[in-house]
């Protein structure tokens, strides 16, 4: 492993988790920098999503340790991790479907603003990811994309440290991806992300340092370029995405 | 000695009660997700069918193995068909419809039959273990009980209808995918539930007598059986009926069956904070 | 926004101005029997409410309320028989169970049940309830001056004093101006609590669980306090009803009870606490009326109308009347389609 310069934000030292006798995730240590934006990617099965719900405390892991910020995270439960600053966006869109988008976004900012505040910070959020026109429509009937970007503008809402995202772009047209990516780009340096996705036409948008799961196992990190070049890489991931695409 | 002997047959009697009466409706939530409230009335019916039979002189054995599962399973059929139907995917709504069905058949059997104790004669004598008696008819249910798991299980795995039900217990969507109208596969569930609900009944009559507020007395222990079992019907019935019954007997011999019943209870409660998903929610997840 | 809010307090402001005509006026304008029958009306609202506000404005759907309203009776009875004073057994009643409440609540919220294992684990828990309290019977089960009975039920009941004045016993006109008092207070605090961070916070529980653990709220926290506060409001109301009876049986713990309570809410209307009220009053009319024939019997009638409202009327009676109400009126003024907030 490479080691940086940067202080660690969060790190994994030998986390595990077991379902029965299948070993999702095997003794991964995984470290993040503050303001880094990083993607876990691998095949269906690699362990990533398990690895993303044991940060999330959706999963409570076997075994290892996942320090943030000098804090223990596994076992806790996930309204807990948020407290600790940790901005959650789940792989099915989690949203108050009755609610305007404002109104849910609002919410978001209320857990720890003012009233004053949160207004100030849902207007700052549906500026940043241009979605000021959806402010007044009910989630509900929004297509799946959109209600995607009005999900990012919750945990953006709740300013948070860390931010993580499952499969963010799921769903999304090739605009509003592009309006994602370069949101996650602006955001990168000043908030630390972690990015699970399939998509590596958007993992080249985001352009990014990237952790390659694989059985359960982290198997490579490096930049994209370098990702991509691998042969053993696209053999186990990338050869899959290209059959599966045709 | 003799004592002790006595002691384990009822203890293996009170596993094979909650086996009887949670059989029917394990059928049903494992494969529907939704628990029927008027199950404990079902049994009524099945009861009541074999006092009416049995009257006009049926034999006993033809009114409680044949009559009463026939009669509350076409029952069980009507009811899915006029109510339950309407209800797929709002688990809540039907739990309320049955609700509300379960204080009906109360009402109606209180109207028609009166609200006293109709007894069935017990076909079975008893014989002496030691200085103690033994009623004959509690190892007839016992027996009873292994055939209903055994039938559920055989079926289970080696029919077609077994596979399609297990198809449907895994993932629901995927019935449609086999080529099999789910609508019928409900229709067919809940008659089948409701078949072992009345024959339930019918093989409890003889012991316990037939009232129409019956019902509230059973389905306690066996919405909670199936709860703390989960959603696998064979695993889940079978290890929540014998972790609840032997506690639950033990404290009755121990005290009264009125504690008894509050032990099942508690005991369940605490299974249920850590297994919140029921028995077989996290542990024998793949067994049927 | 805030022409919201203040159409909103409008309403309050409108029940209770109701309310508090009813509390005076209904002593002054009716003869005994029919203000005795009110103060029963008073008593079940007050029940009412509480699962009104735990189903309507937090999504947890007890099927054992009942419970509550037994225990709150019984623990009513039984200090008030011993201690001679009604007011200190009113608060224990209300303690006990909001004690109770949060016991059981922790079981099935820290175990995160799902909604259909909640609905029967407060099922069951009622129904042993139940039956423990029907095997009283025998003369061991005494509570310092107080026999439990069994299913004998437990006579003689104090009649409630005015608060603090033991020696003051309330005249049936003072009785239902009393409950009436507190079943306004009780709807007002719930509008206050519903309006609050809390409340908010406890709808969105409602709409979206997840989504609300992703906020950095502890959904089994609220959703505990929640059920806790219904508890404490359906053991005042069992502690009003015990009072109002002199007497109380372990028919208070049935389902019978449970069931009730549930359709004069859905019947009310989930989501409303002025609805409810409406429920108890009309369905108890209703099975007063109905319970007078002798083909009928009560269980055949309320199973019927829980079926009927399952099947057909999934919104409840006061808000499906309202919508059309608000329908036809904007149909009146000749089509102006604005969105009309409820």
């Amino acid at each position: 492993m490479t080691t940086s310069a940067a202080p660690a934000l969060l790190t994994t030292a030998d986390l595990t988790m077991r379902f029965g006798g299948v070993v999702a995730v095997d003794q991964v240590n995984f470290t993040l920098t503050s303001g880094e934006l990083r993607c876990l990617i691998g095949p269906n099965g690699a362990g990533k999503s398990t690895f993303f719900k044991c940060l999330t405390g959706q999963l409570k892991p076997t075994a290892g340790t996942i320090q943030f910020n000098d804090q223990e995270l596994s076992g806790q439960t996930t309204h807990a991790i948020v407290r600790k600053g940790i901005g959650i966006k789940t792989q099915v869109p989690n949203l108050f479907d009755g609610l305007p988008a404002r109104e849910n976004i609002a919410l978001s900012a209320r857990q720890n603003h003012s009233q004053q505040q949160s207004e100030e910070i849902t207007d700052e959020m549906l500026e940043l990811i241009s979605i000021a026109g959806l402010a007044h429509r009910e989630v509900g009937n929004l297509a799946h994309g959109e209600r995607q970007l009005v999900e990012l503008a919750m945990v953006l809402a709740g300013k948070p440290q860390l931010v993580l995202l499952d499969e963010p772009a799921a769903g999304m047209t090739a605009e509003e991806r592009g309006r994602l990516a370069a949101v996650l780009r602006d955001l990168a340096g000043r908030t630390s992300l972690i990015v699970v996705e399939h998509d590596m036409q958007f993992i080249r948008e985001i352009a990014t340092e990237i952790t390659v799961f694989h059985r359960g196992r982290v198997f490579l990190e490096g930049d994209v370029a370098e990702i991509m070049a691998h042969s053993e890489v696209q053999e186990i991931y990338l050869g899959k995405e290209a059959n599966g695409a045709a | 000695m003799d004592y002790s002997l006595v002691v384990a047959i009822e203890l293996v009697r009170e596993v094979a009660g909650l086996i009887l009466i949670a059989t029917g409706l394990a059928v049903i939530f494992g494969m529907m997700r939704v628990i029927n409230i008027a199950h404990g009335e079902f049994m009524m019916l099945g009861g009541y069918t074999v006092v009416l039979t049995t009257k006009m002189g049926v034999n006993i054995w033809v009114a409680i193995l044949i009559l009463a599962p026939l009669a509350v399973g076409i029952f069980g059929v009507i009811v899915e068909r006029c109510i339950i139907r309407h209800l797929y995917g709002r688990i809540i709504d039907s739990l309320l419809a049955t609700w509300g069905l379960s204080l009906f058949l109360i009402g109606f059997v209180t109207v028609v039959f009166g609200n006293t104790v109709e007894g069935v004669s017990n076909p079975f004598g008893g014989f002496a273990v030691g200085q103690y008696k033994v009623a004959g008819y509690t190892f007839f249910l016992i027996f009873a009980a292994v055939a209903f798991i055994a039938s559920v299980y055989l079926t289970l795995k080696y029919t077609k209808a077994g596979l399609i039900a297990r198809a449907t217990m895994q993932n629901s969507d995927m019935v449609e995918a086999l080529g099999v109208n789910s609508k019928h596969v409900y229709m067919a569930t809940f008659g089948i539930g409701a078949a072992f609900a009345g024959l339930a009944g019918g093989l409890l009559a003889p012991i316990s007598g037939v009232v129409p507020g019956m019902g509230a007395l059973l389905i306690g222990k066996a919405f909670i059986t199936v709860v703390t079992g989960g959603a696998a019907v064979v695993a889940g019935t079978l290890s929540a009926s014998t972790i609840l019954g032997s506690i639950s007997q033990a404290v009755t011999f121990a005290t009264n069956p009125v504690y008894g019943d509050a032990a099942l209870l508690f005991v369940a409660l605490i299974l249920l904070r850590l297994l919140p998903q029921g028995i077989t929610g996290r542990i024998f997840t793949r067994s049927i | 926004m805030l022409s919201n809010i203040s159409k909103d307090w409008l309403g309050v402001g409108f029940v209770t101005a109701i309310g508090l005509a009813v509390l005076i006026f209904v002593p002054m304008l009716f003869d005994l029997f029919e203000v005795l029958q009110m103060t029963k009306y008073v008593v079940l609202s007050l029940f009412a409410l509480s699962l009104a506000y735990i189903w309507g404005f937090g999504g947890i759907l007890s099927f054992g309320q009942a419970g509550f309203f037994g225990l709150g009776g019984y623990t009513f009875a039984v200090s008030a028989i011993n201690m001679g004073q009604t007011t200190i057994p009113f608060l224990m009643a209300i303690a006990m169970c909001a004690l109770f409440a949060a016991a059981l609540g922790y079981f099935m919220f820290y175990g995160r049940l799902n909604d259909v294992y909640l609905g029967v684990v407060t099922l069951v828990v009622t129904l042993i309830l139940w039956k423990l309290i029907n095997h009283t019977a025998g003369p061991e089960f005494i509570i310092g001056k107080a026999r439990l009975g069994g299913f004998n039920g437990v006579p003689s009941i104090p009649i409630m004093t005015l608060p603090w004045q033991p020696d003051m016993e309330m005249e049936p006109s003072q009785m239902f101006q009393y409950f009436m008092a507190i079943l306004i207070i009780v709807y007002l605090l719930l509008h206050f609590l519903i309006k609050s961070k809390f409340g908010r916070v406890a709808i969105s529980i409602r709409e979206n669980e997840i989504r609300t653990s992703l906020l950095g709220y502890d959904v089994r926290l609220y959703k505990l306090w929640i059920f806790t506060i219904g508890g404490a409001i359906g053991g005042a109301a069992g502690a009003m009803w015990a009072t109002y009876q002199t007497f109380i049986d372990p028919n208070a713990f049935s389902l019978e009870v449970s069931a009730k309570c549930l359709i004069w809410v859905m019947a009310g209307g989930v989501g409303t606490l002025f609805g409810p009220i409406v429920g108890v009053i009309a369905l108890e009319y209703l099975s007063l009326k109905l319970g007078e024939t002798s083909f009928l019997n009560n269980l055949i009638i309320l199973g019927t109308i829980l079926m009927f409202l399952v099947l057909l009327l999934p919104k409840g009676l006061f808000p499906t009347f309202r919508d059309l109400v608000i329908k036809l009126w904007q149909r009146a003024r000749g089509g102006t389609s604005g969105e009309r907030p409820s």
